[in-house]
């Protein structure tokens, strides 16, 4: 169904302007590079943001923390994934944005950092619960053996457990990453929505979920603009999809490798 | 030594910092709207229509629109999700078949909300002409839940031993009645976890909705199934972004988060409570 929609499309506009085109301008200009740069860039923020931080909370979890901690720390993670993702956009724009143009005083802070910070909390938790299954999965004969070597518990984290877990934790940030990149609600009331090519996280940008959410309930069925809509989904659904089989194939490797 | 000392502080700041800072944020979040949503809220709140072009009155009808959609949502992904489980961890042999089926089910999860809404749209209101109406978007959100429920239900049926299916078949039951009468009251607990955590999750959805039957306002209570209707999130969404006096309706928009958010998080608390209980039994 995607794809019959999509073809529709590039039987109208060339696959060449939808590549390499600039403009995103519905009536005339259908080009997915502007949405395609958004979308990279909002991720790409988020994942900055993310990453480090939820593999050290990971870390965190289950080499230091005590046991009672971590029984309430779990929940706390699990109730940050359960928010929905609307109330977390409202928050972009109540508490985020305005905060954004008080520390570097921009106009608004609807922009692309904006978004990334939000998208940050929501892949977190599929970051941190992924990452934190790898480390736990690491034998503790590895972690004994650097130990009865001399390291310290840092040299033994940072240089032998970290490193043997590294499928594991490069499949919680695909993970993580293909949950940035489809969510629609956050970026689209947060980032400010403006279809050009941004040039720096302090522009407003505007992702492939959300102009899909914006422009679809205005559009006419089966005329161009719809069915350009559907090629962006398309493209955004491969994107996703490869995503998501990369971390797929490492959480797998992990799964055979512990076996 | 010092330096030493100094690099193990540090990593130690540095670990528990990030620890630090996921659970702010969930403070924060938490705080923020609760602080400023509890005033708004309160029995006329929830059980009031909205009036005066949004700017008072309550949000009976959103409510009202969430809790109906998720029950058409549960109506359709339940039966099916736990029939496919159930066929594929106690009918299916081990094959590439059933591999591939998995790796599918694993990666429809991972597919966009705002694709299954396209696919909604595509589908069931134009192609099957139901409209865009309250049971279009059930059925997309059921459609969204599938992938979920299968899984938690499969990893359900797993936990159970295979010793008890053995003793079972070995008194002469059918592999029928064992799935009825042992296997499936046995795993019900898990299986009832998995499916509210979806179904919270579910209900908080948005980008589904928007073009399958959601509407910023109706007349009275959605009481058919091929009516349009008001759901919760796309109500904070509206009243957060597209109304025309927005700092007026900012207390509005507030009660409305902490409504929502409460509604998902009482769901949660069920299931955490139904796995814990679950758990100190065995």
């Amino acid at each position: 169904m995607l794809f019959t929609n999509s073809i529709s499309f590039f039987l109208k506009i060339s696959p060449i302007d939808f590549f390499t085109g600039s403009q995103w301008d519905p009536e005339t200009k259908y080009s997915m590079v502007p949405l395609l740069v958004s979308t990279s860039f909002v991720a790409v923020g988020s994942m900055i943001i993310a990453v480090p931080l939820g593999i050290l909370t990971a870390a965190y979890l289950s080499e230091l923390a005590p046991r009672k901690l971590q029984m309430f720390l779990k929940p706390v993670i699990e109730m940050l994934a359960a928010i929905p993702s609307v109330a977390i956009g409202f928050l972009g724009i109540v508490l985020v944005g305005p905060g954004l143009a008080q520390l570097f005083n921009s106009q608004n802070g609807l922009n692309a950092l904006n978004g990334s910070i939000l998208l940050a909390i929501m892949a977190l938790p599929t970051i941190v619960t992924i990452s934190e299954d790898a480390i736990n999965a690491v034998p503790k004969s590895h972690r004994e053996a650097a130990i009865a070597l001399g390291a310290n518990k840092w040299e033994t984290l940072f240089k032998v457990t970290l490193p043997a877990a590294l499928p594991g934790l490069i499949a919680a940030v695909m993970l993580g990453l293909g949950r940035a990149l489809g969510e629609t609600m956050t970026v689209l009331m947060a980032t400010g929505n403006a279809a050009a090519i941004p040039k720096d996280f302090f522009d407003s940008v505007r992702t492939i979920t959300a102009t899909i959410a914006i422009e679809m309930g205005e559009v006419p069925y089966q005329t161009t603009h719809y069915f350009a809509l559907f090629a962006i989904a398309a493209l955004l659904f491969l994107i996703t999809l490869a995503v998501n089989f990369i971390g797929e194939y490492f959480a797998n490797r992990l799964r055979k490798f512990h076996a | 030594m010092i330096k030493k000392r100094l690099f193990n502080t540090f990593n130690w700041i540095i670990l528990c910092g990030s620890t630090l800072t996921v659970c702010m944020f969930l403070g924060v979040i938490l705080w923020d709207i609760f602080s400023k949503g509890f005033s708004s809220v309160s029995w006329d709140f929830v059980t009031l229509f909205p009036t005066d072009g949004m700017t008072k009155g309550g949000i009976l009808p959103a409510i009202v629109g969430t809790v109906i959609l998720t029950f058409i949502t549960t109506l359709f992904s339940v039966p099916f999700g736990v029939a496919c489980a159930i066929y594929l961890n106690e009918y299916a042999r081990p094959s590439v078949l059933t591999n591939i089926i998995r790796a599918s089910i694993r990666n429809l999860a991972g597919i966009p909300s705002i694709i299954y809404g396209l696919f909604g749209l595509a589908l069931f209101v134009q192609a099957l002409h139901l409209g865009t109406s309250v049971l279009s978007a059930g059925l997309t959100l059921g459609l969204l839940s599938l992938p979920y429920i299968i899984t938690t239900t499969e990893e359900a049926l797993k936990r159970i031993p295979n010793s008890l299916r053995e003793a079972t078949l070995a008194l002469g039951v059918t592999q029928v009645e064992t799935i009825k009468d042992v296997v499936l009251p046995k795993a019900l607990p898990g299986i009832l976890t998995g499916v509210i955590l979806t179904l919270s999750r579910a209900a908080g959805e948005t980008a589904p909705i928007l073009f399958t039957g959601v509407a910023f306002y109706i007349n009275g209570v959605s009481a058919s199934l091929n009516q349009e209707f008001m759901a919760l999130p796309y109500h904070l969404y509206m009243l957060s972004t597209q109304h025309n006096a927005i700092e007026q309706v900012r207390p509005l928009a507030y009660g409305t988060a902490t409504v929502l958010i409460l509604l998902v998080f009482s769901l949660n608390i069920v299931a955490f409570y139904v796995r814990f209980k679950n758990r100190t039994q065995d």
